[in-house]
């Protein structure tokens, strides 16, 4: 293994940790929109007000980290892709503007229509952002961003981008209804844990349904990725198959210990299938990882950092989560 | 051109609202856990008081910080996509040791912002030492590319241009950073200080005359006043060092258009080729503050080919003139405080010098921004000084001002937004106690939700 491969396994270690957390943040935003009427919506939206509170802009940090290492690591993949996809880029940064001060400034408000006024900015921007997100990583996926630059719009406004947009939408949904359904359950509030078992559900199954659809998608857009992800990726593809089903099976039969690892286990095994089916590009197929890789020793600190990164941040960001599930930190 | 002029202008807009956050950021914890100290140490319910607020009011600022930041990390590439691939992977090296400051300065703010009713009083007050220290060292990376950009050095060009070696520690440790950073992290204190005691300056001026208005007045105004002389010192050093590594921006900032010994130091007015218009000239003081000697040599902008000198001369020359005159205000500012409070142990009894202290916060921010004018404008027409002009860097990208014009209503609307956040916020600690305000979160409308 190269640095420069070890760079790319950090680069697709950090948007794991984003698509887990910062997708479930997301997600969170997406059963706010959905929540219905203010009275309705109450319960619900308080719990997803509790559980993002502390930990939304730590979770926020794994994009920097990985606008960072891909800059730093991967300049001229990170050049081509930043002036190819400029719209939905410029529209997810808009979005995460929205997302992060619709929710902080909320809950300082009392009247009913500055807070829904707010509340539907945070809400409908946390369904954008990951939505355009998405097409950036479709539009990497099937091709579209050449090194020098691709086309501003037909590189994303295609088939497998726009599925693969919507499949974020979907797969943060999903991740916020499990992780939500476990702060309910500690909670202790039955009925706000079967609402979440609920949209977890339902969720799961419109996940698994875009998942598929891309994967057809695939085959027509992004024939090198597809080929490599039946054959290299399977294992993988299996894996998120057999932790998906978990995860279906915990819902129903009321386990709660699994559910999250099994939750983050789907996804960080679809987001490590991609990764292994467009190997060894960084931009299938034009820009390999070691054509766009930086000098050794730029590479080298890009590793240092990440290791600093994994024995100091970890345990802090562990403590954060501790802290906050025994509710030790909160409003 | 019109599109290197759009991508320059939504860089400056978008870095100047987000500096004001970025230092408060930087510095506001040092205040707070200033405040903290006292409270925990003295039994001081004002001092905890004061603590307890700062951090619920920093929650906002950092949640509108963290989004702006975010937006110019994008704004790197989505502007300047050509800056990025040639010199990432030098330039990107600071912002990766960033990304561990700011990781652990989101996570210990959030501890300590949200641990205030469970965590023990010594905890908790712990908990929060590590901002201070992430933040000076996510002012140190930050900055420190900057000062890159003025100062590069680190890398090995291929005959293509291209970046084939790097030398990190040269790359962090550039000729800049000695005297950028500090110069940087400095004016983050006064800011966030300065800032922090105008709102209880205005209180007091309002008739609020009580101890936590007056604790809430003196403790970050106290550390702004500390850090305003180091500042003036530092910022000479730094005038300096520019002069000698990057002459084209010192003549802008000095209006010096002919090389020379015995250079006149101009306050104030407009650079003309033919010399400076209605400036208070100061004959031999610019060569003297350069050398130490009025024999001092200081290149003026005749000796630079046309198409490496600065643009915008007089914006430059009375940035630099503002930035030193502000300083030099809140600097007198101190001494006024130090003289009445050695004789009497009181801040001074007239009502001018609490309007004073209301004026600083904004007197502050504006030295901010007439001094990044001043480094940013200075180095034009490079982005990476001697190596890349900033017209090669910029994107092809179509569409610049609409973005620019979009981003102008929503900052407005994130700033209004803010403002009227802690505004409300001041109000119901005021008329309903801190602990009403603080209990309620609510999510629900009170009349429907309870």
């Amino acid at each position: 293994m190269t640095r420069a491969d070890v760079a790319a396994a950090i680069l697709w270690t950090g948007a794991t940790l984003y698509a887990i957390f910062g997708g479930a943040d997301f997600g969170a935003g997406f059963w706010d929109l959905v929540a219905g009427d203010a009275r309705k919506g109450a319960r619900p939206r308080a719990l997803i007000q509790r559980s993002l509170t502390p930990v939304w802009e730590a979770n926020h940090v794994w994009l920097i980290f990985i606008l960072v290492v891909l800059w730093t690591a991967f300049p001229d993949a990170f050049g081509a892709v930043m002036s190819t996809l400029y719209v939905p880029l410029t529209l997810a940064a808009f979005g995460i503007v929205l997302r992060g001060a619709g929710f902080a400034f909320r809950k300082s408000f009392r009247s009913l229509q500055a807070q829904r006024a707010l509340g539907a900015t945070f809400a409908l921007s946390s369904v954008l952002t990951p939505f355009f997100m998405g097409t950036v990583v479709g539009a990497i996926a099937a091709g579209n961003v050449p090194p020098g630059g691709g086309d501003a719009f037909s590189s994303w406004l295609a088939p497998l981008p726009l599925l693969v947009g919507a499949m974020f939408v979907a797969s943060g949904a999903y991740l916020a209804a499990v992780f939500l359904v476990g702060d309910a359950a500690r909670g202790g509030d039955a009925d706000l844990e079967g609402y979440f078992v609920r949209r977890a559900l339902a969720a799961a199954v419109v996940a698994g349904a875009f998942a598929v659809a891309g994967v057809f998608a695939l085959h027509s857009e992004a024939r090198y990725v597809f080929d490599r992800l039946l054959n290299q990726g399977l294992p993988l593809v299996v894996l998120s198959g057999i932790c998906g089903i978990g995860v279906l099976a915990s819902l129903l039969r009321g386990w709660r210990r699994p559910l999250r690892p099994l939750a983050a286990g789907a996804v960080a095994a679809v987001i490590w299938g991609w990764g292994v089916a467009q190997f060894p590009y960084l931009l299938p197929t034009s820009l390999k990882i070691s054509q766009s890789a930086a000098p050794p020793d730029t590479l080298a600190s890009v590793i240092v950092v990440f290791l600093v990164a994994a024995v100091v941040i970890l345990p802090a960001l562990g403590l954060l989560y501790w802290l906050s599930q025994r509710e030790l930190v909160g409003e | 051109m019109t599109n290197l002029l759009a991508a320059r202008e939504l860089m400056a807009f978008t870095l100047a609202f987000h500096i004001v956050l970025a230092c408060i950021g930087v510095a506001l914890p040092a205040i707070i856990l200033t405040a903290n100290y006292l409270g925990l140490k003295r039994g001081d319910r004002d001092a905890m008081r004061l603590a307890k607020r700062w951090s619920k009011a920093m929650a906002v600022t950092f949640a509108v910080g963290a989004v702006t930041g975010t937006v110019l990390s994008f704004e790197f590439g989505l502007l300047w996509p050509r800056f990025m691939e040639r010199f990432g992977d030098a330039f990107g090296i600071a912002f990766a040791v960033e990304g561990i400051f700011f990781f652990l300065e989101a996570i210990f703010l959030a501890i300590y912002i949200y641990g205030w009713k469970r965590l023990g009083g010594w905890a908790h007050f712990w908990s929060g030492v590590p901002m201070v220290i992430t933040g000076i060292g996510g002012a140190f990376s930050v900055v420190t590319a900057n000062s890159w950009m003025n100062q590069p050095q680190g890398f090995v060009l291929d005959a293509a241009g291209k970046v084939v070696e790097t030398e990190p520690l040269k790359v962090l440790f550039n000729p800049a950073w000695g005297y950028e950073v500090p110069h940087m992290i400095l004016a983050a204190y006064m800011v966030a200080g300065f800032l922090v005691a105008s709102v209880y300056a205005v209180g007091m001026l309002r008739g609020r005359r009580d101890r936590l208005h007056r604790l809430g007045l003196l403790i970050p105004l106290t550390i702004a006043l500390i850090a305003t002389p180091i500042q003036l010192f530092v910022g000479d050093t730094a005038a300096r060092s520019v002069a000698d590594h990057q002459p084209a921006k010192f003549a802008g900032m000095e209006c010096i258009q002919e090389t020379g010994t015995d250079q006149t130091e101009y306050i104030g007015g407009i650079c003309t080729s033919d010399g400076v218009k209605g400036a208070i000239g100061i004959p031999g003081l610019d060569s003297f503050l350069v050398g130490w000697s009025t024999d001092t040599e200081v290149t003026g902008l005749e000796q630079i080919s046309p198409d490496d000198r600065p643009p915008a001369n007089t914006l430059l020359h009375l940035s630099f003139d503002a930035m030193v005159g502000i300083g030099t205000a809140l600097l007198a500012l101190g001494v006024w405080l130090a003289i009445v409070w050695w004789r009497r142990r009181d801040i001074p009894r007239t009502p001018w010098f609490l309007r004073a202290v209301a004026v600083s916060g904004v007197a502050a921010i504006l030295a901010l921004w007439f001094g990044w004018i001043v480094t940013e404008v200075g180095r034009q027409p490079w982005i990476v000084q001697g190596y890349m002009r900033t017209s090669e860097a910029v994107t092809d990208a179509q569409g610049i001002w609409f973005v620019f014009a979009a981003v102008i209503l929503l900052y407005a609307a994130l700033g209004s937004g803010a403002i009227l956040v802690l505004r409300t916020l001041s109000r119901r600690w005021r008329e309903e106690g801190d602990e009403v305000a603080e209990a309620e979160v609510p999510y629900a409308p009170r009349e429907v939700g309870t």
